[in-house]
């Protein structure tokens, strides 16, 4: 491999108790694509997902930002290195307008005396950048001041998805980003993830929708019992091959090439 | 059509998003009803009477929305400000000057609310009890602290708020309301325009998802109960204004009327959502009613059933107005 790796992990170890959610789990987020991460509940995947963006602390292993080890002890030391998360729950808050929401934790000040000393923010100066962000990604909703509850599921998606390529310079992270959305805005969202993605941004897609990640992922990582199993492309592999990866019952070797993992009928028997 | 045409919001929205304005009409209805119906309310000086006596719970009310918009509540703010009273009368009548006594009575206040805020946060219990705590400690101090007496303040600087002018030459007008105008102003300029203010609104809608938005959670919350505390010690400054003379049994209901105020002025009790408008509109609606019911000859015990109801009613609203919304 000739490119670095954006986002890299190096044998991520994490226990819980007695409980190993991640076993020396790999990672690697090549520049310019959608990477998709498929695994069963349980295999350690979010765990995986919430060291990169820094809400979990690994126990062992290491962690590279374009080819250097780095070290997040919170979510804003991921967010400081361009990393950026759409967690499941959106964190939005609600009651908040959508310009408010996109610069939520960052706001901006006025210039001068106003801003320094009366703190005063920049509320048009937000607006106008809230709208011309989302007019970039082709998300059609018309004025900023509306609170985000008044809005659908997508649309809510959509501003979390916005915020975080908006502040995003390296990579963005989504924790399952349709999977409480109908067919209609599964579409459009997973459009979003494509529209990034070809502004030069990496995405990392958390998603148990097959189709879908055969629909939009480059590469597919494949997570099993705390550790990276396989990583298989849309291109050269079938649906029910990354299935039976995740699952266990096939394996991939050396040369990429997937075969039975454990025989289990005896040699010979006709299939 | 411009695009600053566009982003202006239509009324309704505009209705839906300042909650003052339901409130602010019941302010009006209440007015034009007892103007209409009782001879001696409409006058310039039943009036400013009427917001003389919302000043001090209408102060406290102003530390206790900041409170509430974290999904908090505080139950020791009137105990704060009946203590603070008692410091700066005691100090005063002790011969100390006037100035340190204030000041002090205001610093004891703002420390008693750092404590409440810090229990808040660093352990992690629910405001309702932890402010339950501290209103039965600092009643009982103040008590202890007054050795079962008042004290009368005569100290023009400890009185200074009750001074009056006459605007028109005839509309009275004391210190005390420019005061609380000012204060209400600058707090609905820090919760509306500074990043503080839209971190108390974030902290208090959803404080997981302000968290993840890179807030610092616990010192917003910690910093509110600050502030409240300050706000309570200039609401026991306020109360020698009123009455020049420190009662350590003064404003026992204190605490549950300045909650009275922030409810009625469409403030919710779930966090995250009202405004410090609405709570001075509050609090002149309940003395309003106070006043335009006595004038109507209403017992003292049918005005606070009445203020009752207007609660209850104040909440279900808002807890119609957040299901349909959710």
């Amino acid at each position: 491999m000739t490119e670095t790796p954006v986002l890299a992990a190096r044998g991520l170890v994490k226990r819980y108790g007695r409980v190993t959610a991640m076993d020396g789990a790999d990672f690697e987020l090549l520049p310019g694509e959608i990477l998709a991460v498929v695994g069963d509940n349980g295999a350690g995947k979010s765990t995986l997902i919430k060291a990169l963006s820094g809400a979990v602390i690994p126990d062992g292993g290491q962690i590279l930002v374009d080819g250097e080890p780095v070290r997040f002890h919170g979510p804003l030391d991921a967010r400081r290195h361009g990393i950026e998360t759409v967690y499941q729950t959106l964190a939005l808050a609600d009651a908040q307008d959508i310009a408010a929401n996109l610069f939520l934790g960052r706001e901006r000040r006025r210039g001068g005396l106003l801003g320094r000393v009366f703190r005063l923010l920049d509320s048009r100066g937000m607006r106008a950048e809230a709208e011309r962000v989302l007019d970039e990604l082709g998300i059609g909703i018309r004025s900023m001041q509306q609170p985000v509850e008044t809005l659908s599921g997508g649309q809510r998606q959509a501003v979390a998805v916005a915020r975080a390529a908006a502040f995003g310079t390296r990579v963005v992270i989504m924790d399952e980003p349709t999977a409480a959305l109908g067919v209609a805005e599964s579409a459009k969202v997973l459009d979003l993830i494509r529209r990034i993605r070809d502004r030069g941004l990496p995405v990392v897609l958390i998603s148990h929708n097959m189709p879908q990640v055969f629909d939009i992922a480059d590469r597919i990582h494949v997570h099993r019992l705390g550790r990276r199993v396989a990583v298989a492309s849309p291109r050269t592999h079938t649906m029910n091959e990354v299935v039976g990866l995740l699952t266990g019952a096939l394996r991939m070797a050396e040369d990429g090439t997937v075969e039975e993992a454990r025989p289990t009928v005896p040699a010979g028997t006709p299939e | 059509m411009t695009t600053a045409a566009e982003r202006k919001p239509s009324v309704g929205e505009f209705i839906l998003r300042t909650r003052a304005v339901g409130p602010a009409l019941a302010l009006v209805v209440a007015v034009a009803l007892f103007s209409l119906t009782t001879r001696t309310f409409l006058n310039a000086d039943n009036l400013s009477l009427v917001v003389q006596q919302s000043l001090v719970v209408g102060t406290l009310a102003l530390g206790q929305t900041l409170v509430i918009l974290t999904n908090g509540i505080d139950l020791a703010n009137a105990s704060i400000a009946v203590l603070a009273t008692l410091i700066m009368a005691k100090m005063a009548l002790g011969g100390g000057s006037a100035p340190v006594a204030l000041v002090f009575g205001i610093v004891v206040a703002v420390a008693i609310g750092a404590i409440s805020g810090g229990v808040v946060t660093g352990l992690r219990l629910p405001p309702f009890i932890v402010t339950l705590g501290m209103f039965t400690i600092v009643t009982a101090a103040a008590r202890i602290y007054a050795s079962g007496q008042s004290y009368p303040v005569s100290d023009p600087l400890l009185g200074w708020l009750g001074n009056r002018q006459y605007l028109f030459g005839r509309i009275e007008v004391t210190y005390g309301m420019g005061l609380a105008l000012a204060m209400f102003l600058v707090a609905w300029y820090a919760l509306t325009k500074t990043a503080w203010g839209r971190h108390v609104y974030a902290v208090g809608n959803d404080p997981e998802a302000a968290r993840l938005s890179g807030i610092h959670v616990r010192r917003t919350v910690l910093s509110v109960y600050v502030v409240a505390g300050l706000v309570y010690g200039v609401a026991a400054w306020q109360a020698l204004g009123r009455v020049p003379n420190a009662d350590p049994n003064a404003y026992q209901l204190g605490n549950l009327d300045s909650i009275t105020a922030v409810v009625l002025g469409g403030t919710s009790l779930f966090g995250g959502r009202g405004s410090v408008l609405g709570t001075l509109v509050g609090a002149l609606i309940v003395a309003v009613l106070r006043s335009g019911l006595t004038q109507a000859g209403i017992d003292s015990l049918y005005q606070d059933v009445a203020t009752g109801i207007l609660v209850i009613v104040a909440v279900a609203v808002d807890r119609f107005a957040r299901g349909r919304q959710a």
